[in-house]
């Protein structure tokens, strides 16, 4: 059953946060350490423990992948309701560290790809390029 | 009639206010599909145009409310609050875990993790620096927009965890956002500077870039058989960013700020 899924979602989200509170209270911060990393991880383990044994009919996988195809629109609600003004107030901070970060990170993949094995992909044929779908629009971001 | 249809039509959409959320989020994504395709031609991913256009409704929102939460501060919208808060927000972060193939992440190897590592770090670094130089010198703050920089999804995350401030949460949204575009337009453009043309590479790519759609996007618009490797790193970057954030990445910035 579909919900059977969203349950199984659900209780890695309400454990992972859980531990990542503990996490933050046993080293003295007033804040949620990981939570999200940690429901992550274990979602991903119970996940392929469920598949090995087989226990993962395709209802229940669309009860998570359901809510993980929510995560753009949930990510537009949330830009919706934020604090522009007062950002814009604060000055071209975005801006600058972003194209700071863009570019450190962009000589550091130079510097990383021309490092070991980097033999070419050949060639790709000339194709068309009018392929509306195949950027999947969905769950990751 | 004692109220007018219009009046009867808001009444509907004031009480289902969760459900005016999603249809109008729905209407905002179909927009930006439209405009992705027609005015960028799919270089500009539609999630990039959407999230643009939520940043929007939100400075529509305060500017006319004068308050602080963007479009959620209209009766309307308040949904909008439900939708996008940290539950949601949460709950459908864990779920796309649920698409990570760790047999095909094993391949990625060494090098994937280096670079894992390395985009998390070094964007959080140039990012905190930043916030820093322009007057934001506690550590949360800090940290939420380093984070920010690492990407749009870890600094909310971040923020959320450590009680930022909602200035500084758009701050870190808005942060990464404008790396994820610079990704998505630019990599085509840089292919060649970071040497883009073979599967390492990509993974290479998909670990210091790190924001799946930019990288699906970038790699897409530069040799589409390198997106599967770019997307596969970049999907460890939000568990990572969202691990790391509040933990280490906070503790490292409170030592050294105070």
């Amino acid at each position: 059953m579909i919900i059977y899924g969203t349950a199984l979602l659900a209780i890695c989200h309400l454990v992972g946060l859980y531990l990542g509170d503990l996490l933050g209270a046993a080293i003295g911060v007033k804040a949620n350490v990981g939570g999200v990393g940690i429901a992550m991880l274990m979602l991903i383990t119970i996940r392929l423990w469920l598949h090995d044994r087989g226990l993962l009919p395709k209802e229940t996988e669309a009860g998570v992948g359901f809510w993980g195809a929510m995560y753009i629109p949930v990510v537009v609600a949330m830009a919706a309701q934020q604090n522009v003004v007062a950002a814009l107030r604060g000055g071209p901070v975005a801006l600058i560290s972003a194209v700071l970060a863009a570019a450190a990170c962009a000589c550091c993949i130079a510097l990383l790809s021309r490092t070991g094995d980097h033999e070419p992909l050949p060639p790709l044929p000339e194709e068309l390029t009018d392929e509306p779908e195949s950027v999947r629009m969905s769950a990751s971001h | 009639m004692t109220q007018s249809f219009t009046q009867m039509f808001e009444s509907v959409l004031l009480h289902n206010g969760l459900v005016t959320a999603f249809a109008t989020v729905g209407i905002v994504m179909w927009v930006s599909s439209q405009l992705s395709r027609r005015l960028t031609r799919g270089r500009l991913h539609a999630s990039a145009i959407a999230i643009m256009i939520g940043l929007g409704l939100a400075y529509y929102g305060g500017v006319v409310t004068g308050k602080e939460k963007g479009m959620a501060d209209f009766a309307l919208f308040s949904g909008i609050g439900l939708m996008g808060g940290a539950m949601l927000r949460d709950f459908a972060i864990v779920a796309t875990a649920f698409e990570v193939q760790v047999r095909e992440a094993r391949k990625a190897g060494l090098v994937g993790v280096v670079s894992l590592l390395l985009g998390t770090l070094i964007p959080f670094v140039v990012g905190a620096c930043v916030a820093r130089a322009f007057g934001y010198d506690d550590a949360i703050s800090m940290t939420t927009i380093g984070a920010g920089a690492v990407t749009y999804i870890v600094g909310p995350v971040t923020g959320a965890a450590l009680g930022a401030s909602s200035d500084v949460m758009a701050l870190s949204i808005a942060t990464g956002l404008v790396k994820a575009i610079i990704v998505m337009v630019g990599t085509p453009f840089a292919a060649k500077f970071m040497g883009l043309n073979n599967p390492r590479a990509a993974m290479v790519f998909g670990g210091l870039a790190g924001t799946v759609s930019g990288v699906s996007a970038g790699l897409a618009a530069t040799d589409r058989r390198l997106v599967p490797y770019g997307a596969l790193v970049a999907t460890f970057h939000t568990g990572l960013g969202c691990l790391l954030g509040p933990s280490v990445l906070y503790l490292a910035t409170k030592a050294i700020v105070g």
